[in-house]
């Protein structure tokens, strides 16, 4: 028992180490290797393009369901015009970031891990490293710099999308006065909601890059080792949003209350 | 031009190669034979830096490039070519662009020339045509004419060959012979290549390294080789596959 524990430290730390080396390396790239635009292009367009659809649907209904239970309680109070409010600062400083965060783990870390997994196995990363180029620089800081470019654009349409399905629900399904709804919604919906929402957004993106980076860099051989690579890149994101979400709450409160 | 002392390599507690220590001489072709999983390919992967030795040294004109980082060793890698076993194009892009991936990279040739020099590559390799086809729409042995088109396109000095010929039937493994002698030729390259295939050992080194339980067995000309009476290498050139086999052969 004593050994296996020992095992899972010693992996988790070389994991923690070879993952602090990589961002390391996209740094250093960012900073002294000429970017490709068209790759940067590219990876911007798979990643923010091809996420909106899914990323739509989940701000939409978050804020239509959001929107139901908020004013299910509200009600009993006669604060129905309130409701919007609520939809307005929880999607803008929690659940759109959050969710966003998830969605995209989910749909493109996959893709990612999975893409340079397979590019692994297929000796294709070896190839490119004999061709004289850093894979870093090829592979992962084009990817890196697409989602935190695109992961803030995403989630500010996630939130508004949200807001208006929440609108669109407590108008017409609920019967909420449309005009006390906005009014409302605008009076106590500040900026630093929205802010502290677009920081988180912006982390959440570069922890999705640099896992699904990692997981799919570090496979190991064989179909086995992309499909865990792939589970991997999805689950770790995941988990990593939702503790860096709890964390990054408590000092951005702070910071911009 | 290469020169390897006392190499050692470990995967866990598998000892792959043990003491390794050869030299090749500018424009040499070397074939590296021996038993699958012997360690032949690691030993190539460790010429050209793709992975680190425990010990010892991989000196290219004299620069030992078993301390080199990674960015480092990128401006060595610069003079050699690598055909990997599987090929490894790069399935998103297209022959075109697999074939001239280094030369667009470093954007010092403008579009046009990289096409010309791709097209130059590409009837080199037996292919012409065939530039805005995909790697999936590529035969095993298309795959690898491609891989070398890839390999050559920048003129390297130093041409590695991962088992060429494996997986490929009898005539697209001669053509693939035919290629590998007939590029050596033409651009003057030094060539090493590990094979377990003893026919395509034969024809494309003008020497054989053996490598036998991680070590080198054997350094001789192709003839010598073939004429040895030493048991082990005439087991492994014959493909018998064990000792009590010999009585029956």
């Amino acid at each position: 028992m004593t050994g296996l524990a020992k095992k899972v430290v010693r992996e988790w730390l070389d994991g923690l180490g070879r993952g602090t080396i990589l961002c390391g390396e996209i740094f250093s790239s960012i900073f002294t290797v000429k970017l490709s635009g068209r790759d940067l292009l590219y990876q911007m367009y798979f990643i923010g393009v091809k996420s909106q659809s899914v990323v739509g649907i989940t701000g939409a209904f978050t804020g239509m369901v959001l929107c139901y239970q908020t004013f299910v309680e509200f009600h009993k109070v006669k604060m129905d015009t309130a409701t919007l409010a609520v939809v307005s600062v929880g999607l803008g400083s929690q659940l759109g970031p959050v969710l966003t965060g998830l969605m995209v783990a989910g749909r493109v870390g996959a893709a990612i891990a999975a893409e340079l997994g397979t590019m692994r196995v297929t000796e294709q990363i070896d190839a490119l490293r004999t061709l004289a180029t850093h894979p870093v620089d090829y592979l992962i800081v084009p990817r890196f710099l697409a989602m935190l470019l695109v992961m803030p654009v995403l989630t500010a349409g996630s939130i508004c999308v949200g807001i208006m399905a929440g609108y669109l629900v407590g108008v017409f399904l609920l019967g909420i006065n449309s005009t006390g709804l906005w009014y409302n919604m605008l009076h106590y919906t500040h900026l630093n909601d929205m802010l502290v929402g677009m920081i988180k957004t912006f982390i959440f993106g570069a922890i999705i890059a640099v896992i699904a980076c990692y997981k799919g860099l570090n496979c190991t051989e064989g179909a086995q080792g992309v499909g865990q690579a792939t589970t991997e890149a999805v689950v770790y994101s995941s988990i990593s949003i939702l503790i860096t979400n709890f964390f990054l709450t408590m000092v951005l409160n702070r910071l911009l209350p | 031009m290469i020169e390897v002392r006392n190499l050692n390599k470990s995967f866990g507690a598998l000892r792959v190669l043990q003491g390794v220590s050869f030299s090749i001489a500018k424009g040499e072709a070397l074939t590296v034979i021996g038993a699958s999983g012997g360690g032949k390919s690691v030993l190539l992967k460790l010429l050209i830096g793709l992975i680190c030795p425990d010990d010892g040294e991989v000196r290219i004109e004299d620069v030992n490039i078993a301390g080199l980082d990674e960015r480092q060793l990128l401006k060595v890698r610069r003079k050699f070519g690598m055909l990997f076993q599987g090929a490894a194009l790069f399935d998103s892009l297209t022959v075109e662009e697999n074939i001239g991936f280094i030369l667009n990279r470093e954007r010092t040739l403008r579009p046009a020339e990289i096409a010309t020099r791709v097209a130059e590559v590409l009837e080199l390799v037996g292919l012409s045509g065939i530039e805005k086809k995909w790697p999936s729409e590529l035969s095993g042995g298309m795959r690898k004419r491609v891989g070398l088109a890839r390999a050559i396109i920048y003129r390297p000095e130093i041409l590695l060959y991962d088992e060429p010929t494996t997986g490929l039937d009898p005539i697209a493994a001669d053509a693939i012979d035919q290629l590998i002698i007939r590029v050596v030729e033409k651009l003057k390259v030094t060539s090493i290549a590990v094979t377990h295939d003893m026919r395509s050992a034969r024809r494309i080194g003008k020497r054989i390294l053996m490598l036998y339980r991680g070590s080198i067995y054997a350094d001789k000309t192709p003839d010598d080789l073939f004429k040895s009476t030493d048991p082990v290498i005439c087991r492994f050139v014959n493909g018998i596959s064990d000792a009590r086999e010999d009585a029956f052969v």
